[in-house]
């Protein structure tokens, strides 16, 4: 029986499989112990890809109880073979970072400081001061006659982080809004 | 990249030049490697050695913004040695065809140049045409006007002397790069060219990569396994917020944004459908007007109908020429102009030259929306050290956005390989995706709209904008689906089906698609193809690592673009034992191929270079904003007065603003006699944001240095760990001294010219680590993209008495 080392781990993965010892051929009882005690032992697999260049490494994270325990390269993927950087392999800090902003939050003008508010109150606040912005400043036509339907003083920028679905919305919404300043990444 | 990484090691021969590939992608060094273990030869040209360098056969030091001039002697070399592969060049590249008399070239600057402008009357480079209005062609190379004479007598002043002068480059490192590049010429052998920032953050950066494209259309290297031009392209998902073009200029799919001009959707079509009057050229872009419809029905859905233009005279129209990229945004917030605006998950004070500048002009604005995942140089820009926070009038949003392992959703690798990621776990707190922010978002403003009255609400109104953000959804609406029940072929789609692939898309409403490259990647017949994880491959295509059915890859999962190039008029491949394509019992084996016509050879093939309008590989680009050839000139701040070319001393068109603070140095100004060139570390990301509050990554990393030669050292009485100044015209920075040998100082003109190099990834929140390299560059950039030139900067450096910046 020919196995890679990818299905040698699934087996050998407390609570995934359960084959006979007979059928790997040696004894695995110490390993199988040993692989008890493993933080991803009976974790789900979740392929995702990394998030900086755009070499898109494949990442696996292992998920237990709702949390995520532990990330490395997977091995299965072509291009990076299960290899990461060290940015890669620093995945499961990156998204644990206790630095992460986890709530909305304001600074008011002049203020000297950050407060935190609910997503109803920001989103509701910042399409008020679009409309705002576009009601005064939506230049409809040029001087020329010419219709036109652009807001110069609103613009946006980013971003390569999003995926492509998110940024597909971000230029429906800004070329509805007549948004014309608009840039992110691919020009720097 | 034409290519994708795997192909990487399908190469004999691998020119890096301006990237640091082992750092910067350190996955892609694998297949490098893997290409050298089988005999490949590894250049790396570089003002910096580095671990690239370490790994290569050999590292070659250039004065940074010297590339053309580098590349320039190359086509020299190879023309005059005849290295160059004659079939290819005739059949398949535009070196045959002739040029009409307008076009010149004389002490730098091209014919049609207004120097009031700063621009071409480009009309002056076109082609002769015969009376069928096809280009006029001599398959000898002999006439005088052929592309293939003109490039000749161009590049002859390219003289191993005048570019070893300039670049400081020896004439044996020359010759060493141009004789180990130039043996791919042969017909089956391959050279890639492996590029990054380092070649497109200059004030000629495009022409620096058109200089590529002409050597690889001289060695017949694009379209095969082991070939092609291949940007190393950094962010997570560049190449798809590219593709869907979070851009001024363009809408998605690579098609222009509607100016003034064009006030219908015929005037649209009209200036911007090519038209081809060969019948042997595919000239794809006639297509345009089904995937531009099809964008209008996406945006609009049930809104757009012929009998309004499918929308398009709601979309906003910019003036002809207008430029509303960073370095002008930023200039005019500078002015007061803009009032507010929204910053996702970018860095802009940070990672924007002229940090000084913009960090001000930031505080002019009334409002700012700014979403992240932490805390960074641009949210808290209002408390930034030296300002009261009290005088900055600003209202500021920081909106808590998912990871990548807390969402589902696709993105795009640099070799067009398109990924479906699967969320882990959830975002932490309150975070929530871009997505369904924005669609909260947009349904308020529209909420707004609906119950009061606004300035023109229709196109907020009519568009087709979700209740929710679900990424299967927007994946289906980027792929498009049939409006109305259609028979394509012999197969039968009921209206909401997807389309099956973009050749299916029509210019009559009767398809919508948010992104034609991307349609064919989820379809009824396979379901969503970028999730697929099937490494089967037939043994022609194991041969080259095709992994055809690995996800799924932009245009119609062809892994290799301009394929048709790889094999001979017969169809048979140049280089059999790593063939992509190959016509075998009437059809194509191997890669999808670029259209399905048969062979040139019979008669009824089409030229392969699809995308062109003529079908030609273009050695001559006539579309490009500074001339049709690339041609030397220096970085805005140079070292140097005057250059051996010409005595046109910069870009004669390149792109810039004029604050107060736009200041730039002279000429060899002896105030700022050292380039500074930038670059980033293996273990931060960009601006530095993220990888700053990852305690292992800043732990590798901690603060910003400056790398200098031994020689400019002790020259500033500076030891290896002292604490300098960098100073430029604009702004100064602090750095700890990195006293090595891996910068070297360059012979330029006869005098030593010191070049020195700094990361930009730091910035003072996370304190200690030293703050914003971009203070010190400028804000000017090449005139086809206005990228700035972040590459190239003249600056001085000075031991510090105390530091402030660094703990």
């Amino acid at each position: 029986m020919q196995l890679n080392r990818r299905d040698f781990m699934k087996v050998t993965g407390a609570g995934i499989a359960c084959l006979s010892l007979s059928q790997l051929g040696f004894d695995l009882k110490p390993l199988k112990a040993y692989a008890a005690e493993l933080k991803i032992a009976g974790a789900k697999e979740v392929i995702s890809v990394c998030p900086f260049c755009s070499v898109s490494c494949h990442i696996i994270a292992h998920v237990k109880d709702g949390q995520l325990v532990s990330t490395e390269g997977d091995p299965d993927y072509p291009i990076n073979q299960g290899a990461l950087c060290a940015k890669g392999a620093a995945m499961l800090s990156l998204t644990r970072s206790s630095h992460r902003v986890t709530k909305p939050l304001y600074r008011a003008p002049n203020s000297d400081k950050w407060e935190e508010k609910d997503w109803g109150w920001v989103i509701d606040r910042i399409a008020r001061r679009v409309k705002e912005s576009r009601d005064k400043n939506l230049q409809l036509t040029n001087t020329k006659g010419q219709t036109v339907n652009r807001l110069e003083h609103v613009f946006a920028l980013g971003t390569s982080h999003m995926d492509n679905e998110e940024c597909a919305l971000t230029h429906q919404a800004m070329r509805a809004l007549g948004v014309v300043h608009m840039d992110h990444q691919a020009r720097i | 990249m034409t290519n994708h990484w795997i192909d990487i090691k399908n190469a004999d021969a691998i020119l890096i030049m301006g990237s640091n590939a082992a750092e910067h992608h350190p996955i892609s060094f694998k297949w490098v490697l893997d290409a050298k273990s089988r005999g490949a030869v590894v250049m790396h040209v570089d003002p910096k050695f580095s671990r690239t360098s370490a790994r290569s056969d050999f590292h070659v030091p250039l004065r940074s913004g010297t590339d053309i001039a580098f590349l320039g002697g190359m086509i020299n070399y190879i023309i005059e040695k005849d290295k160059y592969f004659k079939d290819y060049v005739v059949n398949y590249t535009n070196a045959s065809l002739l040029v009409a008399d307008a076009f010149g070239f004389e002490n730098g600057l091209f014919s049609g140049y207004d120097p009031a402008a700063r621009k071409y009357d480009r009309t002056q480079w076109a082609f002769q045409l015969d009376d069928d209005k096809v280009p006029k062609r001599d398959p000898s190379l002999n006439d005088p006007r052929c592309v293939f004479q003109l490039m000749k007598q161009h590049y002859s002043r390219y003289t191993l002397d005048d570019v070893s002068d300039i670049t400081g480059v020896s004439k044996e490192d020359l010759v060493k790069v141009y004789e180990a590049y130039s043996a791919t010429g042969a017909p089956d052998k391959a050279g890639t060219m492996l590029y990054a920032l380092g070649w497109t953050q200059h004030t000629v950066g495009v022409q620096n990569i058109r200089a590529a494209a002409i050597l690889q259309l001289l060695l017949g290297n694009m379209g095969i396994a082991g070939g092609g031009i291949n940007a190393l392209r950094g962010e997570p998902n560049v190449q798809g917020s590219t593709d869907h073009t979070l851009l001024y200029h363009l809408v998605p799919g690579y098609m222009a944004m509607p100016i003034a001009d064009w006030q219908t959707l015929a005037d649209y079509h009209k200036a911007n459908t090519p038209v081809s009057y060969d019948p042997q050229s595919a000239n794809w872009w006639q297509n345009k007007p089904k995937y531009f419809n099809s964008l209008l029905k996406g945006w609009f859905g049930e809104n757009a109908t012929k009998e309004n233009d499918f929308g398009y005279g709601m979309l906003p129209k910019i003036e002809k020429g207008a430029n509303y990229s960073y370095l002008f945004l930023f200039d005019r917030m500078y002015q007061g102009k803009i009032e507010g605006g929204f910053i996702f998950g970018l860095n802009p004070m940070n990672s924007v030259p002229n940090s000084n500048k913009l960090r001000k002009a930031m505080d002019n604005l009334d409002w700012l929306v700014t979403v992240d995942v932490h805390h960074s140089e641009t949210t808290d820009n209002w408390r930034r050290p030296g300002v009261d926070p009290k005088s900055v009038k600003t209202e500021v949003f920081l909106l808590p956005s998912a990871h990548r392992l807390e969402k589902d959703g696709t993105v795009t690798n640099s070799g067009r390989w398109q990924l479906w990621h699967y969320k882990a776990v959830e975002p932490p707190g309150e975070a929530r995706t871009f997505g369904d922010m924005l669609v909260d978002l947009m349904n308020k403003v529209r909420t707004l709209y609906t119950e009061n009255s606004g300035a023109f609400a229709d196109p907020i109104l009519k568009i087709d904008w979700p209740k929710r953000y679900d990424a299967d959804e927007m994946a289906r609406r980027i792929n498009g689906v049939f409006t109305v029940d259609t028979k394509v072929k012999d197969k039968e789609y009921k209206k909401g089906q997807l389309v099956p692939s973009f050749v299916a898309l029509a210019d009559d409403g009767s398809t919508s698609s948010l992104e034609w490259l991307y349609c064919g990647s989820y379809t009824e017949e396979d379901g969503n193809k970028t999730k697929r994880r099937d490494p089967k491959q037939t043994p022609m295509q194991a041969a080259i690592g095709l992994y055809p059915n690995w996800a799924w890859c932009w245009p119609v999962n062809r892994r290799i673009l301009y394929n048709r190039a790889s094999v001979n008029l017969e169809g048979q491949p140049y280089a059999p034992n790593k063939a992509v394509i190959q016509w075998q019992d009437g059809k194509w084996v191997g890669d999808v191929p670029d259209g399905g016509w048969p062979p040139m050879a019979t008669g009824e093939g089409k030229h392969p270079f699809i995308m062109t309008v003529h079908g030609f590989g273009q050695h001559y680009g006539p579309g490009r904003m500074e001339g049709p050839f690339p041609e030397h000139y220096e970085p805005v701040e140079t070292p140097v007065k005057s250059h051996p070319f010409s005595k046109q001393l910069n870009n004669p068109c390149y792109v810039s603003v004029s604050s107060d603070m736009d200041i730039l140095a002279e000429p060899a100004d002896p105030r700022y006699p050292i380039v500074l060139t930038t670059y980033n570390v293996t273990e931060h990301w960009c601006g530095g944001g993220e990888t700053r509050n990852v305690p292992n990554l800043l732990e590798a990393e901690p603060q910003l240095y400056v790398e200098m030669s031994p020689e400019l050292a002790e020259e500033k009485g500076i030891k290896n760990g002292d604490g300098v100044i960098i100073e430029s015209a604009r702004g100064r920075a602090e750095a700890i001294a990195m006293v090595t040998v891996r910068m070297r100082p360059l012979k330029i003109q006869g005098k030593i010219v010191h070049e020195i190099g700094m990361p930009f990834c730091f910035g003072w929140t996370t304190p200690g680590s030293g703050d914003s390299t971009n203070r010190l560059t400028p804000s000017v950039g090449d005139p086809n993209t206005s990228i700035p030139e972040f590459k190239a900067c003249l600056v001085n450096v000075k031991k510090a008495d105390k530091l402030t910046e660094l703990a």
